[in-house]
C-alpha cells in the first residue's frame, strides 16, 4: 500500500481492502517513524487526520465518496487550514493557526475527502531553492539525507519520496513544484496561472504564486489537479473556464507530438550528466512518435534577473501584514509602534525574507520603479513573446528542471546568487504563467535528474499525457530511494 | 491682503452608499461594536485575497456621468505601502496612475442674492479606494485599541483643479458636491461619522504671479464651518510668514476647531515614499460601453440638468435654481407646487419655498420630507395670492394656521376664519372716508409734505378692515381723496 498509486488505493478503499482510518494510520505510522529524520512534516496532528479518515470510511460506506475519498495527503505548510497551525516556514508565523480554510484545502479535504497527513517544510515564505530558510530547520533529501531535496516545497518532496505521504500539494513562483520534484524524482505539475485558486495560500509573488501536485506519477497529478482546479470567485486573478478532467487525455498517443528544443537549455551551464539524462528522454520520446524541433527563447537569460525584481517587489508589499499587530509573532520587549515593528520583523524574519524584502522595497521606491520594476515588466512581456513564437512551430517545450542534481546542505546556502541560479530553466514558465511539469528521466551519481515539460496555456491535459506516455514506457519514476523501509 | 491671490483645490472623500465593504463582503453599516464588521480579508489574515465589489464601481460611474468626466474603459489598483495598525495588509489599495473618473466639472454659485455668482470648478480625477480601521488611543491603559470596522469601506476620492480663490468658493464647491453626491445616491453625505470629509490644498501668490506658491494641506475637515474657518486661518498665515520674510514649507496641517488654528502634522522631509505599484491580485477593471449605458439610463435628472431648466422654463434666477436643486428632496417639493400652482407662479412657488417653508422648517429643526405643509397645500394657498382672494400679509397667516393643521387647505382657512380680501370698493371707500374723518392731524401732515403720515393713514384703513382689504386698492382711493 505504501507505494500503491492513487488509482490503487481509490480501488483497494472501494472495494473495502482498507479503510482509510487503517491507510492513514499507516502513514501516520511511516512520518513517525522516518519524520525525524527527513524533517518533511512541520505539523502533524494524528487526531485530526484519523478524524477526517473516519468522516472518509463514513462517506465511503454511504456510498457518497469520490474517487479521491479517504486517500492520505500532505499539505504544504503554506495553505491556510482551519484549525492548524499555519507556518509558512516562519518564526513569524510559528503561532498561527489559521481560523479558515483555503480554497485548495476546502477543495481538496471537505469536497474531494481527502485525508491531510500534516503540514510539509518549505522554504521560509516559499523564498528559496533548497529548504534550508525553513525557520523549522531543512528538509533532508531521502536519496541521500546530506543533501537538500530542493524547495521551496521540499518537505513535500521528500514526503513523497520516502513515502511518507502518497501525494501532496506545492506551491511554485519560480520552480518550487518542479525544482523539489527534479531533485527528489518524483513528477509534478505547476498549472496555468489562474487555474488553482490561491486563495488561502499565503502569499509570496501574487502574479507568479500558483499551486500544484506533487506526486509518484503523471496520472497521480492528473487526478489530484481534478480536484484542485476550478474558478474561485474568492480569488479575482483565478479563471472562470469550464471544468475539464486532467487524466482524459492520459492515453494518447503521441504520434505526431511536434517537441520543441530550445536552444537556450541545451548550452552551457548544466550539469554533463543531467543533459545526459535529458538527450536520453528525448531519444525516448522519438521513439513515442514525436518530432523534435529545435526553438528559442532569445531573452530566457533574462528570466532569472527580471524574476529578482518582480517577486521580491510584491513579497515586499505581501509580507507588510506581518507587523506583529494582529497575529503571528510579536517582539517582546519594544518601546514605541516603530520598535515594536521592527524588532517583530528583524527577530520574525529569516536572512533570505529580509533579503528578499529589501530588495523589493528598493525596486519599488521612488526613483528607481521605472528602472527596475516597469524594466522588469517589460522583460518579462519579451519572455512570454518568446514562448508564443516558439508554440507556433512546436506542442511542447522539453529540457532540463533543473541544471544539476539535488546538493550538499549548505553548499550554496553562503551565495544567494548561486542558489538563485538553480532555477534558471523553471523561472521564465512562472513569468509567462504557462504550465510547466518536472517527470523523473534518470540518475547521475546515484541522484534523480528531472525532465522539464512545457505546455502552452490551458495544456494541462495535453502535458500529463505527454508525461504518463512517457512514464509507460520508462520506469525512472517507479524508484524508490534505499533504507527507509 | 489686497496684492496677494488665493489658491485653493479640494480633495474630499466620499464613503459609497454600498452595503459591503470594496473588498470583502463585510457589512460597513455605521456604530457597530469595535471589530465585528471586520471579516478574514479586512484583518489583512495570510493568505486572503480582494474581490472588487462592482456596487462600489458603479457608484463612481455614476459620479462620472454626472459631471460630465471621462469615464476611463480600463483603471487600475495599486498598492500604496506604508506600516500604520489600523492599516492591516499594510498597504492601502487605491488608485494611481490610471484613476476610474477623469476631468468632469461641477458648477457652483458662490455668495448670496445680488453679490452672487457662478464659477466652474474642474476636476482632476476621482479614484476608489479603501478605507483604513481606526485606532483609538482613550481606555487602554497606555495601550492603543485597533477597530478594523471601518477598515475596506469603499470610498471615492474626489480632487479638484487648484480653481478656487477663496474660502468662500472652496465651501461654495463643497456644498454642491455634497449636494451632489446625495442627489446621484453614492453617499449618505453624513459628515459627522465621516462619510464626506474634505481635505484643502492652500497657497497664496502675488496677484498676477502664474506659478502657484508652495502649498500646505489641510487634512480631514468635516464641516463647512471648518473648511472656511480653517482655509482663513491658513490664508492670513501664509501671508503673514511671506510678508515677514519667511518661505512656506510644504506640509500637511490638522485643524484645531477649539483654537481655530492649523498646525503642521508632517512636512515634505518626512513624507513617505509609498512605492505604489499595480496591486497583482486585482485585475485591471474594465468598464464595458454597455455597462456605463446600463448606469446612465439609472441616472436620476441632476441638478445641473434641472437648474438649467428651472432656469429656462420657469425664468427663475440662477441663484433660486440653485438654491432649489441643492437636495432632490427640495427640488421634488418645489416641482410638486409648481405643478399644482401653475408655470407663472413659479417665482412665488420659489419664494415660498426657500424663504417661509425653508424658514418655519429651520426654526423647528424639521426636515424637508416632515413638512407638515405639503406641496399640495402650499400651491393652494400660492393660487389663492395669485387670484387675489388673499394679500400676502394674510397669506403668511393661511400658512401658520397650515402649519397648525387648522384645516385641510388653504380655502378652508380662508372660509373658515372669514380671511377673504376685501375688493368691492365702495366697501373700502367707506372705510377710507371713516378714517380720513377721524385722522385730520395726518392729512394735515401729509399735506404739508411728510409721507409717512401717508402710511399712517393706510395702517388705519387696513385695521378697520381687519387687514383684508385689499392693498393696493386701499392706497389709490387714499391717494385720489387726498389729491382732491
Amino acid at each position: 500500500m505504501i507505494n500503491a498509486s492513487l488509482k490503487q488505493l481509490s480501488q483497494a478503499l472501494a472495494a473495502k481492502q482498507i479503510s482509510s482510518l487503517e491507510l492513514t494510520q499507516l502513514f501516520l505510522d511511516r512520518i513517525n517513524r522516518l519524520n525525524p529524520t527527513l524533517n518533511a512534516f512541520v505539523t502533524v496532528d494524528a487526531e485530526k487526520s484519523l478524524n477526517s479518515a473516519r468522516a472518509a470510511d463514513a462517506r465511503i460506506a454511504a456510498g457518497n465518496a469520490g474517487l479521491l475519498t479517504g486517500i492520505p495527503i500532505a499539505q504544504k505548510d503554506i495553505f491556510c487550514a482551519e484549525g492548524w497551525l499555519t507556518t509558512c516556514g516562519s518564526k513569524m508565523l510559528s503561532n498561527f493557526v489559521s481560523p479558515y480554510d483555503a480554497t485548495v484545502i476546502r477543495k481538496m479535504e471537505t469536497d474531494a475527502g481527502l485525508v491531510s497527513l500534516g503540514k510539509t517544510n518549505m522554504d521560509e515564505f516559499a523564498m528559496g531553492s533548497s529548504n534550508e530558510t525553513s525557520f523549522f530547520g531543512p528538509v533532508r533529501n531521502p536519496w541521500d539525507i546530506e543533501r537538500v531535496p530542493g524547495g521551496s516545497s521540499g518537505g513535500s518532496a521528500a514526503a513523497v519520496a520516502a513515502r511518507l505521504a502518497p501525494a501532496a500539494t506545492g506551491t511554485d513562483t519560480g520552480g518550487s513544484i518542479r525544482q523539489p520534484a527534479a531533485l527528489c524524482n518524483l513528477t509534478g505539475l505547476k498549472p496555468t496561472y489562474g487555474v488553482v485558486s490561491r486563495y488561502g495560500m499565503i502569499a509570496f509573488a501574487s502574479s507568479l504564486d500558483q499551486a500544484g501536485p506533487m506526486a509518484a506519477s503523471a496520472e497521480d497529478c492528473a487526478l489530484l489537479l481534478n480536484s484542485m482546479a476550478g474558478f474561485d470567485e474568492r480569488d479575482s486573478t483565478s479563471l472562470e473556464r469550464p471544468l475539464e478532467d486532467y487524466a482524459r487525455d492520459l492515453e494518447k498517443p503521441l504520434n505526431g507530438l511536434r517537441v520543441g528544443l530550445p536552444k537556450e537549455f541545451f548550452g552551457d551551464g548544466c550539469d554533463a550528466e543531467v543533459m545526459a539524462a535529458v538527450r536520453a528522454a528525448i531519444g525516448e520520446y522519438e521513439k513515442l512518435g514525436a518530432t523534435m524541433v529545435e526553438v528559442s527563447l532569445p531573452n530566457s537569460h533574462l528570466s532569472v534577473p527580471a524574476y529578482y525584481v518582480i517577486a521580491p517587489a510584491e513579497a515586499s508589499s505581501n509580507l507588510s501584514r506581518f507587523d506583529g499587530v494582529r497575529y503571528g509573532f510579536r517582539a517582546e520587549n519594544y518601546g514605541n509602534l516603530d520598535d515594536m515593528y521592527m524588532k517583530s520583523r528583524a527577530q520574525g524574519f529569516g536572512a533570505e525574507v529580509k533579503r528578499r524584502i529589501m530588495i523589493g522595497a528598493y525596486v519599488l521606491s521612488h526613483g528607481y520603479y521605472d528602472a527596475y520594476y516597469l524594466q522588469a515588466q517589460r522583460i518579462r512581456r519579451l519572455i512570454a513573446n518568446d514562448f508564443v513564437e516558439a508554440f507556433k512551430t512546436c506542442d511542447m517545450i522539453i529540457g532540463p528542471t533543473s541544471p544539476s542534481t539535488a546538493f550538499k546542505l549548505g553548499e550554496k546556502a553562503a551565495d544567494p546568487v548561486q542558489m538563485y541560479l538553480s532555477d534558471i530553466y523553471t523561472i521564465a514558465v512562472n513569468l509567462a504563467g504557462l504550465p510547466g511539469m518536472s517527470v523523473p528521466c534518470g540518475f547521475a551519481g546515484g541522484l534523480p535528474v528531472g525532465l522539464q515539460l512545457i505546455g502552452n496555456y490551458f495544456a494541462e491535459a495535453q502535458l500529463l499525457n505527454v508525461a504518463h506516455k512517457y512514464q509507460q514506457a520508462t520506469d525512472w519514476h517507479q524508484q524508490r530511494p534505499a533504507g527507509l523501509d | 491682503m489686497n496684492q496677494w491671490e488665493v489658491v485653493i483645490g479640494i480633495e474630499t472623500h466620499a464613503q459609497l452608499a454600498s452595503v459591503s465593504k470594496i473588498f470583502s463582503g463585510a457589512s460597513t453599516a455605521f456604530g457597530a461594536a469595535p471589530n465585528t464588521q471586520a471579516c478574514a480579508v479586512d484583518l489583512a489574515l495570510p493568505g486572503v485575497l480582494p474581490v472588487l465589489n462592482k456596487k462600489a464601481v458603479e457608484c463612481a460611474i455614476r459620479f462620472g456621468l454626472a459631471i460630465g468626466a471621462e469615464v476611463a474603459k480600463k483603471s487600475v489598483f495599486a498598492r500604496k505601502n506604508y506600516f500604520y495598525p489600523d492599516l492591516p495588509k499594510g498597504y492601502q489599495i487605491s488608485q494611481m496612475d490610471l484613476p476610474v473618473v477623469v476631468g468632469g466639472e461641477i458648477p457652483v454659485v458662490v455668495g448670496q442674492g445680488d453679490k452672487a455668482y457662478e464659477k466652474v470648478v474642474h476636476l482632476t480625477r476621482a479614484h476608489l479606494e479603501e478605507d483604513a480601521g481606526k485606532s483609538l488611543h482613550e481606555d487602554f491603559h497606555g495601550k492603543s485599541g485597533i477597530d478594523l470596522n471601518r477598515a475596506g469601506t469603499p470610498l471615492l476620492e474626489i480632487v479638484t483643479e487648484p480653481d478656487m480663490r477663496s474660502s468662500d468658493e472652496a465651501v461654495a464647491y463643497a456644498k454642491s458636491l455634497h449636494a451632489l453626491v446625495r442627489w446621484i445616491g453614492i453617499c449618505d453625505g453624513n459628515m459627522q461619522e465621516g462619510s464626506f470629509r474634505c481635505d484643502a490644498n492652500v497657497s497664496v501668490r502675488p496677484k498676477g504671479q502664474v506659478a502657484l506658491g508652495t502649498r500646505r494641506e489641510i487634512k480631514n475637515l468635516n464641516s463647512f464651518r471648518f473648511l472656511k474657518e480653517a482655509i482663513d486661518f491658513e490664508i492670513q498665515w501664509q501671508i503673514n510668514e511671506i510678508e515677514e520674510g519667511r518661505k512656506i514649507q510644504q506640509a500637511t496641517v490638522l485643524f484645531d476647531p477649539d483654537k481655530s488654528e492649523t498646525r503642521v502634522m508632517r512636512t515634505k522631509e518626512d513624507a513617505h515614499d509609498y512605492r505604489y505599484f499595480p496591486d497583482p491580485d486585482l485585475l485591471p477593471l474594465i468598464v464595458s460601453d454597455e455597462w456605463l449605458a446600463r448606469v446612465k439610463a439609472e441616472l436620476p435628472e441632476l441638478p445641473t440638468q434641472k437648474r438649467a431648466r428651472f432656469i429656462n422654463e420657469l425664468a427663475l434666477s440662477a441663484y433660486d435654481a440653485t438654491t432649489l436643486t441643492a437636495t432632490q428632496e427640495m427640488a421634488a417639493y418645489f416641482e410638486s407646487t409648481v405643478t399644482i400652482a401653475g408655470k407663472a407662479n413659479a417665482k412665488p412657488c420659489a419664494n415660498w419655498v426657500m424663504g417661509d417653508l425653508a424658514g418655519r422648517l429651520g426654526k423647528e429643526g424639521k426636515e424637508l420630507t416632515d413638512s407638515p405643509v405639503s406641496a399640495a397645500q402650499l400651491a393652494g394657498l400660492i393660487i389663492r395670492i395669485a387670484d387675489n382672494t388673499i394679500s400676502n400679509n394674510i397669506a403668511k397667516k393661511v400658512f401658520e394656521a397650515l402649519w397648525n393643521g387648522e384645516a385641510a387647505s388653504a380655502d378652508q382657512i380662508i372660509e373658515q376664519q372669514g380671511l377673504k380680501q376685501i375688493t368691492d370698493s365702495g366697501a373700502i371707500e367707506s372705510l377710507v372716508d371713516e378714517v380720513l374723518a377721524a385722522n385730520p392731524g395726518n392729512v394735515a401732515e401729509f399735506r404739508a409734505g411728510k409721507e409717512k403720515a401717508f402710511n399712517a393713514l393706510v395702517g388705519q384703513v387696513m385695521k378697520a378692515a381687519k387687514g383684508k382689504a385689499n392693498p393696493q386698492q386701499v392706497n389709490d382711493l387714499l391717494r385720489q381723496k387726498l389729491a382732491s
